[in-house]
């Protein structure tokens, strides 16, 4: 196995009485794509502000890229926020700002990059989320919600990050949208490198994107590794996630277009074989 | 320095971490060639951009161009080579596989393709008409309100039973009886200050009996309304705006309308209705903290009794003054409330828009009631004062 990016040791969540997460562990390695699932209320969201440190552990570390983010020098933890992208749920766009001085505004931070560049670096990101240039000047409440969504992913992506957070990406794209999204992840997935953390409750992203689901229930990492393995697993809520009727039948798709020899998007781990 | 080079490789095999560069060689037949080493990623690029891309530009799109020493690349390392071609690709390029597809996304539109926001010429004159316009557009667009207001009394006189009684009554403890405190405070501190600064005046003319007078009717005609005017204005215009402002972002006012509610009749009202009420309450509390903290200032000043102090109040002022004073409130109450609101439902989706409708909120509002308190006095002059 290569290098963890993220190790998540013996976490405790608390809110008030209520335990979040109860001595939880995971270990997310360099270059895969692991989606994190779980019930509503389960702490899907509140894991992925653990690892973004925006919660404070009740007990327990968070280490990203080896570090601990409570601790240690100001300045290096700047630095390791510039290595990841984070998509919030809501796409978090700065209500201010257009469209484009929204991407722009983590390149423009780092006070090096001339307009010149950043302008293309900005319309690179704009059209690799397929939205079109006369929609830069716009402000983020004139955008469709898919739109707020693929704009906050062009900022995520602004700065190269080695690792992507994504809260419900697909939620609230369109089937079509959902699938240009996923190609354009492993895409991304391919040409950078790129670590990927992601909640997701849709079936068909996950089987198509994700090297390993880690299940979220009871308080706890009930399980971690890949789709088929999830599967065969026996525990409730797994068994009600994957196994009603509409899991069956995103499973079912994912099968078929894995076993197609000429799949319009293999999956990462094929390619890496290839 | 980052760990981000070597793809899927052990960490052992990794290839060194090295800073971008490149070098100017000659192929077998002679031709210059640029050989490109290092990590070309935006991380390890950014701190050498301007030098990198002056020494890029020296070399044209001509030369061959060798990137297979490249060990990492991501999208600006490309796409700053790209810039430095010309915007399009070198005629020859040495890629390794795996770099290829970073150069697909490269298809870019120029600057021209950006729709760019208008400049305004004609600077000031254009400002001073904007501002007229925006005036203008107020005016109507609080007149609008008012009227749908009085639209919607006119409306509960038909129907009482639709009065949103809970929502005047929380109102009316928010901005009232919550503002006890603030008002008693500011009300009392003006009072000892009024009246020992007049004191001191009054004493030099032996006159000593007329602080009585002075602090009477400046309090009850105009200081104690105008006082607990601006502090309302303040305290609760502002927290009015916000709400509903708000409200407007979370699309909370539309989730009204379609079930029906109209936010005139159940946001609007209630506050207009609650500091309609409030305001000369407050205003009366605010006349007599303020009447004490002058009675206490004089007491230690000129010795003048308290007993002394409050039986020759209804003789120095009129009785006309104190309904002067509580119409007045009516009004200002009315006013900040509907001038709150007005600004509140202005509100676009967006925090800055959020942050300056509030700010102006507050400072039309006692703005205003200053200059209709300044109108109450020339209308009124020639009632409740000696001639």
């Amino acid at each position: 196995m290569s290098e963890p990016i993220i190790e998540v040791r013996g976490l405790w969540t608390r809110f008030g009485r209520q335990v979040v997460h109860r001595d939880l562990d995971l270990t997310v390695y360099r270059g895969e794509i692991i989606a994190l699932v779980g019930g509503s209320g389960s702490g899907k969201t509140v894991l992925l502000r653990q690892m973004l440190g925006l919660e404070t552990p009740a007990r327990g570390e968070v280490r990203v890229f080896g570090r601990n983010l409570h601790e240690g020098d100001h300045e290096e933890l700047r630095d390791l926020r510039s290595r990841w992208g984070v998509l919030f749920q809501e796409g978090a766009l700065f209500s201010a700002l257009s469209v484009f001085d929204n991407v722009a505004l983590p390149l423009r931070e780092l006070k090096t990059v001339d307009e010149g560049m950043i302008h293309d670096l900005v319309l690179m990101k704009l059209c690799m989320v397929s939205i079109e240039p006369r929609h830069a000047d716009k402000m983020p409440s004139e955008l469709s919600g898919g739109m707020v969504k693929r704009v906050a992913l062009a900022r995520a992506l602004a700065l190269e990050p080695e690792l992507l957070f994504l809260d419900e990406p697909t939620a609230g794209l369109d089937p079509d949208r959902s699938e240009s999204f996923v190609q354009l992840l492993q895409g991304l997935h391919r040409e950078l490198d790129l670590t990927v953390v992601m909640i997701t409750h849709d079936l068909e992203t996950l089987a198509a994107l994700s090297d390993r689901v880690a299940v979220l229930a009871d308080q706890k990492l009930v399980a971690a590794c890949s789709v088929p393995e999830v599967l065969s697993m026996d525990h409730p809520f797994i068994r009600n996630f994957f196994q009603g009727e509409r899991g069956r039948r995103a499973l079912e798709t994912w099968k078929e277009r894995n076993r197609e020899p000429a799949a319009p998007a293999p999956s990462p781990a094929e390619q890496e074989s290839a | 320095m980052p760990v981000a080079a070597g793809r899927r490789m052990p960490l052992a095999a990794r290839p060194s971490l090295a800073p971008p560069d490149l070098r100017l060689t000659q192929d077998a037949e002679g031709r210059p060639r640029v050989v490109l080493e290092g990590v070309w990623n935006l991380r390890s690029l950014e701190p050498f951009l301007p030098d990198l891309e002056a020494r890029l530009a020296q070399h044209g799109r001509s030369a061959g161009w060798d990137l297979s020493g490249v060990s990492t690349m991501d999208h600006a390392g490309a796409l700053l080579l790209w810039r430095a071609w010309g915007r399009r690709m070198a005629e020859s390029v040495d890629l390794r596989p795996e770099h290829a597809p970073l150069f697909e996304h490269l298809q870019l539109p120029d600057a021209s393709a950006l729709p760019r926001r208008r400049r305004q010429w004609g600077g000031p004159v254009l400002a001073l008409g904007h501002a007229t316009l925006a005036l203008a557009d107020h005016l109507v667009g609080a007149l609008l309100l008012l009227g749908r207001i009085s639209l919607d009394v006119l409306h509960l006189v038909r129907y009482p039973a639709r009065t949103p009684w809970r929502e005047i009554s929380a109102n009316l403890y928010r901005t009232g009886a919550q503002a006890l405190g603030i008002t008693a405070l500011v009300g009392f501190l003006v009072g000892v200050v009024l009246s020992y600064l007049s004191s001191q005046q009054l004493r030099s003319f032996g006159a000593d009996i007329y602080i009585v007078n002075l602090l009477g009717i400046a309090v009850i005609r105009e200081l104690g309304p105008v006082l607990a005017a601006i502090l309302v204005a303040g305290r609760s215009g502002s927290a009015m705006t916000a709400q509903i402002g708000v409200m407007r972002v979370t699309e909370e006012l539309d989730a009204l309308a379609v079930m029906g509610i109209p936010h005139t009749l159940r946001l609007v009202l209630p506050k207009v209705a609650a500091l309609a009420i409030a305001m000369p309450l407050l205003i009366l509390w605010t006349d007599a903290i303020a009447l004490i903290g002058g009675m206490v200032s004089a007491q230690v000043q000129l010795g003048l009794d308290y007993r002394h102090f409050a039986s020759s109040l209804p003789d120095a002022v009129p009785i006309a003054n104190l309904w002067l004073g509580l119409g007045k409130g009516v009004v200002f109450g009315i006013l900040i409330a509907l001038i709150a609101c007005h600004f509140g439902l202005r509100i676009k989706p967006n925090t800055e828009s959020l942050g300056m409708g509030t700010t102006n909120s507050v400072v039309t509002a006692i703005t205003v009631v200053i200059i209709v308190d300044a109108i109450f006095a020339i209308m009124f002059s020639d009632i409740g004062i000696y001639s």
